[in-house]
């Protein structure tokens, strides 16, 4: 689905991603780990063509597409989800309004008649609940005033509404507590199908006891430094990083 | 010669006819109003307060007065439909600066309440009108404000009788329409007696394709309790030119709203004078503006608060496109006294281009001891973490940027108080935004 050749890719003239090599397939759940700074936040960023970033050298291949060339707005409609590690808040421009066009977006570029303001409302409910978002956030102005846990299950609110074929997580567990890190997680598992793929941004193996990786990947100063199966969290959570960074 | 001179010139050959069809009230000033607009003259391009419009460039050109008041060839009642669903107003019509008196609508109005023009509400109510007219906006608080005394020949009143509360909004709007570049003089008279209540609104219209200027002077009494709210729809176009003066006093407890949104305009300078001269008054002033091509709006507000326990809240917003100019200026007083004012300030102003200006000059004094008060300005351009928020979940990048700038409009719409108006005005600021011609009226 995904494939990552030799990526690097630079903030300000500053490079932080230095030849990152990553493949994942449908169905498969990969996490990414790494100390503060290692160039996790940039690779999701790359991914999803924030334009604050520079793609240096190297490929991205996404379902037989070459992702790079594409606007934000097209990795969009073609599957790709980022769970904001900081989502935005948009005063003035109402949840409601903020799905509605992006839904529509998406279903015209599927060549899809728009949703009805009767199907999307209910729509709007269907997913509120994989999340459990209050009804009244929905009424509110994209993320304004929301608390730190709210904007996250706002995130996967949007990413049950959109479904996307691939879903990156971006720190989507820091900041919250075990009922809501319990309720998030429990909502990426209701969303998974052997048909999309999920990428796990995070820095604590917490997350991966709700969500289960197939891969474990370790971020090191741009590059991947070492990948194996789930009890690299473990391992990870029990002796740190420095450990890797030696072996290194 | 000076600008002022074609004035002066005008005002010396024409005096008698403008006399002859003006109320006596309006022509009890003229003379000094005369003698004030020569000493003042239009104010110096280099004064503080109107640094950066040129007055006596926009009186300039030679433009016509209806100083004979001929009869309006249309009735706008037939032509005109202003099309606010939900909003079920009485529509009162001034063209040019004639009250077209073309329909009696007082039957919709509650006994004792007037809504018409200023000739026949003299005639009607004489010592009302000689107790108000001109009162608040003061012949010599500027030099506007006196060629309007001299010139203007009718306007519209608003007047509600003590403990009467008027329900429909009443709606006047001003049409320029003319073959000829033409200048018109207008007045609004507000007269809201003790514990009073209405709800008017403008909206100002610009039709055919020649240049108009307008001087617009609004007067507002707030009596003891009275609630009024005011709402002013700027649509004219870019070959309009509008120097309005808005005043209003305030008695104790009442509560006035003054919201002005410019849609579409040429030039323009708003001037608010508010006086809060009562204890507990409060008073809300928010005003905004989207502008392109070369529009500018100058925004002046000066606030009073000359009675303790009294509550201000201003907001001004500017949305600058292509090489337009916003210019806002600021001034809350606190005189000695009025303890315990909250007087809050707030300008926002979002320049879309490289080329767009914003001036803005906040300014506070306070002369009384426990208070709370603040002023805050900020002059930017859209979020681009929001555009990128908007754009990551498959929002075009164009349909992203115009939800981003209704967005900034949002709170200044928040504070209309008439459900039907809000809704209006969210699908003439998303049609002004997507570049669609956008009227609230319809010339057929």
């Amino acid at each position: 689905m995904l494939d990552i050749k030799n990526l690097h890719a630079a903030v300000n003239g500053k490079e932080i991603l230095k030849g990152i090599n990553l493949s994942v397939g449908k169905g498969e759940v990969h996490a990414i780990m790494g100390p503060n700074g290692s160039g996790k936040s940039t690779l999701s960023s790359v991914l999803v063509g924030n334009p604050a970033f520079e793609v240096t050298k190297g490929e991205v291949v996404y379902e037989g597409k070459n992702l790079l060339e594409l606007s934000p707005e097209d990795r969009s409609r073609e599957g790709i989800f980022l769970s904001f590690q900081y989502p935005v808040e948009i005063p003035g421009v109402s949840m409601v309004n903020f799905m509605r066009a992006a839904v529509n977006e998406h279903r015209r570029y599927k060549r899809l008649e728009p949703l009805t303001a009767g199907d999307f409302l209910k729509l709007m409910r269907e997913k509120r609940d994989i999340v459990e978002l209050d009804n009244k956030l929905a009424g509110r102005s994209v993320n304004e005033g929301f608390s730190g846990g709210e904007k996250k299950r706002n995130e996967i609110f949007q990413m049950a509404m959109l479904e996307p074929k691939l879903a990156i997580l971006d720190e989507t567990d820091s900041g919250l507590d075990i009922d809501a890190l319990r309720i998030v997680a429990g909502g990426v598992n209701k969303l998974k199908t052997s048909e999309n793929a999920t990428i796990v941004i995070t820095h604590y193996q917490r997350l991966l006891e709700y969500i289960k990786p197939d891969a474990v990947h370790v971020l090191y100063q741009g590059r991947i430094i070492r990948t194996a199966g789930p009890e690299l969290a473990l391992e990870l959570e029990e002796k740190g990083y420095d450990w890797l960074k030696t072996t290194e | 010669m000076k600008p002022e001179q074609q004035y002066i010139d005008l005002f010396a050959k024409y005096e008698n006819l403008i006399r002859q069809y003006s109320p006596e009230v309006m022509n009890r000033s003229r003379t000094q109003a005369l003698e004030s607009f020569k000493r003042q003259g239009f104010p110096a391009g280099k004064s503080e307060d109107y640094k950066y419009t040129n007055v006596a460039q926009a009186f300039a050109p030679d433009y016509g007065l209806n100083l004979k008041r001929l009869n309006i060839p249309v009735n706008p009642y037939n032509v005109f439909h202003c099309d606010v669903p939900r909003l079920n107003t009485l529509p009162y019509f001034v063209v040019n600066d004639s009250f077209y008196d073309g329909k009696q609508l007082e039957a919709g109005l509650p006994e004792g309440v007037y809504a018409g023009g200023l000739k026949n509400f003299a005639e009607r109510h004489p010592q009302i009108a000689g107790r108000y007219y001109g009162k608040a906006a003061q012949i010599d608080k500027g030099g506007v404000i006196a060629l309007n005394a001299m010139l203007a020949q009718d306007g519209f009143v608003l007047y509600v009788p003590e403990n009467v509360v008027v329900d429909r909004p009443i709606q006047l709007v001003h049409i320029f329409r003319s073959y000829v570049d033409t200048m018109a003089n207008r007045r609004i008279l507000v007269i809201m007696e003790p514990r009073s209540q209405a709800k008017l609104l403008i909206c100002d219209h610009s039709i055919d394709n020649v240049r108009f200027l307008s001087t617009e002077v609004v007067e507002i009494f707030a009596g003891e309790g009275a609630g009024f709210d005011y709402y002013d729809l700027e649509e004219s176009d870019v070959t309009t030119t509008r120097f309005a003066s808005i005043h209003i006093i305030q008695e104790a407890f009442s509560n006035v709203l003054a919201n002005t949104i410019t849609l579409n305009n040429g030039l323009t300078r708003n001037n608010y004078h508010i006086e809060l001269n009562g204890e507990y008054a409060q008073s809300t002033l928010c005003g905004m503006a989207i502008l392109d091509s070369e529009q500018q709006v100058d925004t002046y507000t000066h606030i009073t608060h000359a009675a303790a326990n009294c509550t201000s809240n201003e907001l001004f917003k500017n949305f600058l496109n292509d090489r337009s100019t916003g210019i806002f200026s600021g001034r809350i007083l606190v005189g000695e006294g009025a303890r315990k004012t909250v007087a809050y300030q707030t300008n926002r102003n979002l320049c879309a281009t490289r080329d767009a200006r914003m001036y803005s000059k906040p300014q506070l004094e306070i002369y009384a001891d426990d208070v709370k008060c603040s002023h805050g300005m900020t002059t930017g351009q859209l979020d681009q973490n929001a555009l990128f928020y908007l754009r990551s979940r498959g929002i075009p990048a164009a349909e992203a940027l115009t939800m981003l700038s209704i967005a900034f409009t949002a709170d200044i719409v928040d504070n209309v108080r008439l459900d039907g108006l809000k809704d209006r005005l969210r699908n003439l600021i998303e049609k002004r935004f997507r570049g669609e011609l956008a009227s609230c009226g319809e010339i057929l």
